[in-house]
């Protein structure tokens, strides 16, 4: 049972490990390599950023990432570096513009819509106020009335 | 029919060919395939060793076409299959200029030894640093370079006689490549 559970936290470290490869001058850069490494997405195996990727290109790509933070670049200017050569698709933050609009706003018009048939199916079945009742029959309910409550005090 | 309700019948109704239209078309569309970034870009600057001679250096300045520039490795099956028809395409004079991709120079030079040569030089890009350049995501990729060295084209995956017919000859006939 023990070494089943190393074997989990030696297994659990592959995340770590991949960072370890590289050594940075200051913690801040670590900080920045970790983010931008999440944020960066493997061409080769769609579904996966490159820091969970053990492709080879994904390698290759974290090593340019890591060659352009020591040169003191941004992480934008490395996820632009990177749309250059791989199109939006590397980036898990894809920009704003016509063709991903309905990326950005689909779920909010969706959901406006859903609330504007949520309100309108409100509306619609609202209680009614009772019509009012014409004067000739008035006396009658008023009757009716009477004879309910007296049947009701009888039992 | 009320205004309102016609709304309420028509609203599925145009969700539903709506999402039916977005899934036919994505029944023909490759997910894996990358529209490249790089067409009608210049090929990027780069210095490299070619792969028959360590000591050779080549830069961008080497590709002014009409060419073809194939990315290529032995660890790469689809390149097997693909290279008999690189053969045929340079025994017809289209020239083709190889790029060996994260490859080892021996086992590579055994390949062209042992399947034929089709390239008239091929870059030797160990790290796959023009490969990341260019934005190579894979083996095969074939890119079309014109005189300028200006990339007109890129085909993702094994060029065959049918897609080198009907996609890529046109192209290649209308940047003004021979035959």
């Amino acid at each position: 049972m023990r070494q089943l559970l190393w074997l989990l936290v030696w297994a659990s470290s592959g995340a770590l490990a991949t960072i370890n490869a590289y050594d940075f001058d200051n913690p801040e850069q670590e900080q920045q390599f970790r983010q931008l490494i999440t944020e960066l997405r493997c061409p080769k195996c769609q579904n996966q950023n490159i820091s969970d990727s053990n492709a080879g290109l994904a390698k290759d790509i974290k090593d340019r990432a890591y060659r352009l933070i020591q040169e003191g670049r941004s992480n934008d200017q490395i996820t632009q570096y990177m749309v250059d050569r791989y199109g939006d698709f590397i980036t898990y933050r894809p920009p704003l513009k016509p063709s991903t609009w309905f990326l950005w706003f689909g779920p909010f018009v969706v959901t406006m819509l859903a609330v504007l048939v949520l309100l309108a199916l409100k509306l619609r079945n609202r209680p009614r106020p009772p019509a009012p009742v014409p004067a000739e029959q008035q006396h009658k309910v008023e009757q009716l009335l009477r004879e309910l409550d007296e049947s009701d005090h009888k039992h | 029919m009320k205004p309102g309700k016609l709304l309420l019948f028509s609203l599925p109704l145009a969700v539903f060919l709506g999402l039916g239209y977005f899934f036919l078309q994505a029944l023909d569309s490759d997910p894996s395939l990358l529209p490249s970034t790089r067409i009608d870009d210049q090929v990027p600057g780069f210095q490299l060793p070619t792969l028959a001679d360590a000591g050779r250096m080549v830069s961008e300045a080497e590709l002014r076409g009409p060419l073809l520039l194939n990315v290529w490795a032995t660890w790469c099956p689809s390149c097997q299959l693909e290279h008999p028809v690189l053969l045929e395409l340079a025994k017809n004079g289209v020239p083709i200029v190889g790029l060996n991709y994260k490859d080892v120079r021996p086992a590579a030079l055994k390949y062209l030894e042992i399947h034929g040569d089709p390239f008239q030089f091929n870059i030797y890009d160990e790290q796959g640093d023009l490969g990341l350049d260019l934005g190579v995501y894979g083996a095969p990729e074939t890119y079309l370079i014109d005189d300028q060295g200006v990339i007109r084209y890129r085909h993702v995956g094994v060029v065959t006689p049918q897609n080198w017919r009907e996609q890529l000859y046109p192209i290649w006939q209308s940047m003004g490549g021979k035959p």
